[in-house]
């Protein structure tokens, strides 16, 4: 346990080492790649004069909200889709097409439906959690052992018996799997969402750095935020694991 | 408590096959008939595959018969039934429950309020020796302790009938002798009728008034051999000459295929 850490921390600093190295040997200007130290900074500054915060809670909320919507609906749907063999074959081919088609195709689509608010940005990120929710519970109800089904039945379980005692517990370690596939995802969306079009959140506030303000710093610190979001959330959703799922 | 009229087991006429896909159905139970009384053990014997596990399906209500029935105290068989706990060849734990979890499941299904369970529990787990593993998990466990609590479980209802299928089938020799011993004396508290299911002739004879015996599938009965043992059995019994006439006579209905085994 304290030496996987030790690890993890060994390779984040060996990660900004490199990235330090390239810049120097590199000799690349600032607005190219700037030095790991000038976006710390720059991250330190765009937190405290309030440049970054109301970004990153437009996209938080976006995420959220995707997220909660897509694996809720991923849910439901994975459930239907593993307890009947009917419902698999009829609708899968329907959930597949729409996986296949890139979400960055539909964005534009989504944003002239939708407009700049934040529906657009909730379907997109929702859209993209459901499919790996909706498969990995598909697999976790499909995996129920049999026998623990017909103990139920010999012990005359109600259908909301079955479904809360037996076949959710077994299912919850794959339904993990797609949480933490999904949280991840919900953060691409929300950021794939504003690039098509939003007045608020860090998909924007990296296009405003790049273009009207120039600031490439500012850029990077947008893109650490981002990639701490990412690593928070999922975080969230391991410790949520552990609560619920725990050793077995 | 019970009396030991009750637990009374009739099986009459019960035919039984399944579908096979493409192909005829496959018939497992030929007009099968089987009477056990109240507080009665009776040990099932005969070829794999030839019905056995089917046949306690049946009578514990998790199968219907095609024809025939099954009646417990007079009553129809129709589904499950609280009356009757079954145990199964493999401990069927809920893995992610504790033991104690585990053997109040029944009960938390049937609605019995959080306390008494608790307290039902308790005695249930005493009774099987599993006191101290109360709450630990079923991976924790060795296969011996897992088997008892699955029979903690089917015991936490009180049933009036217990149905066990090769339930120590898993377990090393000396740990099964062990087990069939408790097992007698265990029913020699409670005496719930038992249907038991065995592979081996000795743990028939020991656990067993009646040795039951069955043909190859479709499975019918072709002998049934009353154990001249009376009183509480000893593993040293086993070497009387009475019950090894026993033997002989349910050997000479096996098929030789089992006798090898
Ligand atoms: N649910 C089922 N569906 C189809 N065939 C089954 C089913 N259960 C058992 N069988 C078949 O019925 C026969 C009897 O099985 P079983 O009762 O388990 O035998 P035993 O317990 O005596 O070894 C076997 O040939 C088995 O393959
Ligand atoms: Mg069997």
């Amino acid at each position: 346990m304290r030496s996987t850490t030790l690890l993890t921390v060994a390779g984040g600093l060996g990660f900004l080492a490199l990235w330090k190295a390239i810049v120097v040997i590199g000799g690349y200007p600032t607005f190219i790649l700037p030095p790991p130290e000038l976006v710390a900074a720059r991250l330190v500054t765009g937190w405290t004069s309030g440049q970054i915060g109301p970004h990153a809670a437009a996209t938080l909320v976006e995420v959220m909200l995707g997220f909660g919507v897509g694996a809720a609906l991923g849910l439901i749907a994975g459930y239907a889709l593993g307890r009947s063999s009917i419902v698999a074959r009829v609708v899968s081919p329907y959930l597949v097409a729409a996986q296949a088609t890139p979400i960055l195709a539909l964005a534009p689509v989504l944003a002239l439906w939708f407009g700049p608010g934040l529906l657009g940005k909730v379907i997109i990120a929702a859209l993209i959690v459901f499919f790996p929710v909706a498969v990995s519970a598909m697999v976790g109800i499909r995996s129920v052992d049999r026998g623990l089904l017909e103990l139920g039945r010999s012990l005359r379980a109600t259908r909301r018996q079955v479904l809360l005692t037996l076949e959710i517990p077994a299912a919850l370690p794959s339904i993990f799997g797609g949480l933490r596939i999904g949280i991840t995802l919900a953060v691409v969306g929300a950021i794939v969402g504003e690039w098509a079009g939003a007045e608020r959140g860090l998909g924007v506030l990296v296009n405003i750095a790049r273009g009207s303000l120039f600031d490439i710093p500012l850029m990077f610190a947008t893109l650490v935020t981002i990639a701490g979001f990412g690593v928070t959330l999922y975080l969230v959703v391991v410790l949520f694991e552990r609560r619920l799922v725990g050793v077995r | 408590m019970m009396t030991a009229t009750r637990g009374r087991i009739d099986v009459r006429g019960v035919r039984l096959s399944f579908a096979r896909p493409g192909i005829d159905p496959l018939p497992v139970l030929d007009g099968l008939d089987l009477s056990v009384a109240g507080g009665e053990i009776v040990t099932l014997i005969g070829p794999n595959g030839c019905g056995k596990s089917t046949l306690l399906r049946v009578i514990a209500g998790l199968i219907p018969a095609d024809s025939g029935s099954v009646r417990l105290d007079d009553a129809l068989i129709a589904g499950p039934d609280p009356r009757i706990g079954l145990v199964f060849q493999e401990p069927r734990l809920l893995p992610w429950r504790t033991v104690a979890a585990n053997v109040g499941y029944p009960m938390e299904l049937g609605g019995v309020p959080a306390p008494e369970r608790a307290e039902r529990v308790a005695s249930a787990l005493d009774r099987v020796g599993l006191r101290d593993a109360a709450h630990q998990l079923p991976g924790q466990l060795s296969g011996g302790m897992r088997q008892r609590a699955a029979l903690a479980r089917a015991l936490v209802l009180e049933p009036d009938v217990l149905l066990l299928d090769e339930p120590f089938s898993a377990l090393d020799a000396i740990t099964r002798d062990r087990f069939n011993v408790e097992l007698l004396k265990l029913w020699g508290r409670l005496r719930t009728t038992i249907v038991v299911v065995t592979h081996s002739i000795p743990e028939a004879i020991f656990l067993g008034d009646r040795v039951v015996v069955l043909s190859r599938r479709p499975g019918r009965v072709v002998a049934d051999v009353t154990v001249p043992l009376a009183g509480p059995r000893t593993l040293e019994d086993l070497d009387a000459a009475a019950v090894t006439s026993a033997a002989r006579a349910i050997r000479a209905h096996l098929d030789p295929e089992v006798e090898a085994a």
